[in-house]
């Protein structure tokens, strides 16, 4: 069966037929052309799926795309400023050398801010267990976790930043 | 995947009315996080799925301030326990065991009724609501009725349900003064992991005393299905508790557990470990009343 199904994609409404048996990770890739959301295990093991929905961390090879119907999804390239300026989150990753093959990086990114959405000054342990469900097969998860330290850190300026007013959004 | 239709009833008479209609080709789905790797698989092909996730009031947590009593969505995900307050608060050996299951990806999609419906040996959501004396509220097209969770299971992957029957809702009764629960998920590693064994006690002491009053034993992985250790909570009832009576009671139970052989471990070592694990959990339920 198909159906159309609207919801907002990285900040933009979109409205597109899909397929009841479809992912999300499918209706990503392979109908949209975001190929920044990768695949790795196909049964919600690995992690590199990872995409926002609500703001909550999901692994988007099992969950079906009719149920991103009027939600709100995040995909890694909805994650830069318009005019190219990376994420903390992103920049961090870069800074720390946390990206070898870069195929875990997607998800580890966006687990990492569904994470300090929700908790903005993680300990070590918050790091590990909020990233539990994202595997790295070559970089090493240290950087990864030091790069998420570091990230957490420049986040909690920002909103500080934001709070004090010296930035007029 | 595997072509299906997706079908999205607003209610439990709809639902249950769909997979009548459809009979053996229509299954129930919940979060998705096992009935989409089954289809992938090829261990599951059903030509619908009935989809439970927009059906009105089958989420949330409610616990009643007066009685204590606690009613769970069957479609409330893990995450949603893992991150309740009252849950950590005052169901603490509910919050061990979910916040440690699948990772946060799976736990933000994955429901605790899907987790008890798959009645798999080792669901992490089942050992603990079993210590609690959780019943279960289950809706099929001959009404409603309520189970007792340690009866709902009847074997790997096998549960009372009948077809078309929803679970809807678990119940947990309030829990008296001076109880304190504990769970552990004894696994090679923290994440992404099926337990090895799981370990859930429950005690309740005596005021101003340890002498234990009530004590639940209950065992993951230790049998076909998740079972209590009713020996081992015999010997508790009416003992004061100290290291040598927990000690005790683990060597009853890790007795009266039906362990055996798998990948993830030798019947010796489950045994043993239940030895271990229930007079730790034991030790762990004393501290968190403040007795330890």
């Amino acid at each position: 069966m198909a159906r159309t199904i609207s919801f907002l994609l990285n900040g933009e409404a979109v409205e597109v037929r899909v397929e009841d048996h479809w992912s999300l990770l499918h209706l990503l890739r392979e109908e949209l052309g975001l190929t920044g959301t990768k695949e790795g295990c196909g049964s919600g093991e690995c992690g590199a799926c990872t995409v926002l929905v609500d703001g909550k961390a999901i692994n988007s090879c099992l969950y079906l795309a009719v149920e991103a119907d009027g939600r709100e999804v995040l995909t890694i390239e909805g994650l830069a400023a318009p005019d190219g300026t990376l994420h903390p989150i992103q920049q961090a990753f870069i800074d720390h050398g946390a990206i070898q093959c870069g195929y875990c990086t997607p998800g580890m990114i966006l687990a990492a801010k569904a994470l300090l959405d929700e908790n903005p000054d993680p300990t070590e342990e918050e790091i590990r267990h909020g990233l539990s469900g994202n595997l790295c097969r070559c970089t090493g998860y240290l950087q990864i976790f030091e790069a998420v330290r570091a990230a957490s850190a420049s986040v909690r300026k920002e909103g500080i930043r934001v709070l004090s007013g010296e930035r007029g959004r | 995947m595997r072509r299906f239709a997706y079908l999205i009833p607003k209610s439990l008479d709809e639902a249950v009315s769909l997979v009548e209609a459809h009979g053996e080709k229509a299954r129930y789905v919940a979060g998705g996080t096992d009935v989409l790797v089954k289809i992938r698989e090829g261990k599951m092909a059903p030509d619908y799925l009935v989809s439970l996730r927009h059906i009105p009031g089958l989420g949330g947590i409610h616990r009643d301030p007066h009685t204590g009593e606690l009613r769970i969505g069957a479609l409330t995900t893990h995450r949603m326990l893992e991150c309740s307050v009252e849950i950590r608060r005052h169901f603490p050996i509910l919050h061990d065991a979910v916040s440690n299951i699948g990772s946060v990806q799976i736990r933000n999609v994955a429901t605790i009724g899907g987790n008890l419906v798959n009645a798999v040996p080792s669901a992490d959501g089942a050992v603990p609501l079993i210590a609690l004396d959780a019943r279960v509220r289950l809706y099929g097209t001959k009404g409603e009725r309520e189970v007792e969770l340690l009866h709902f299971f009847l074997g790997p992957g096998q549960t009372v349900l009948e077809r078309g029957e929803i679970l809807t809702e678990i119940l947990v009764p309030p829990l008296p003064p001076r109880t304190g629960g504990a769970y552990i998920k004894w696994a090679r590693r923290e994440a992404m992991e099926l337990p090895i064994l799981g370990v859930g006690v429950l005690l309740t002491v005596e005021e101003g005393g340890r002498r234990c009053t009530r004590a639940r034993v209950a065992l993951g992985v230790a049998a076909p299905t998740p079972m209590r250790a009713l020996e081992a909570e015999r010997f508790l009832e009416g003992k004061v508790l100290d290291a040598e009576v927990l000690e005790e009671a683990g060597r009853i139970a890790a007795e009266e557990s039906r362990v055996r052989d798998s990948v993830r471990g030798a019947a010796w070592y489950r045994r043993e470990m239940v030895r271990v694990l229930v007079r730790r959990m034991g030790q762990k339920c004393l501290a968190r009343i403040g007795e330890a």
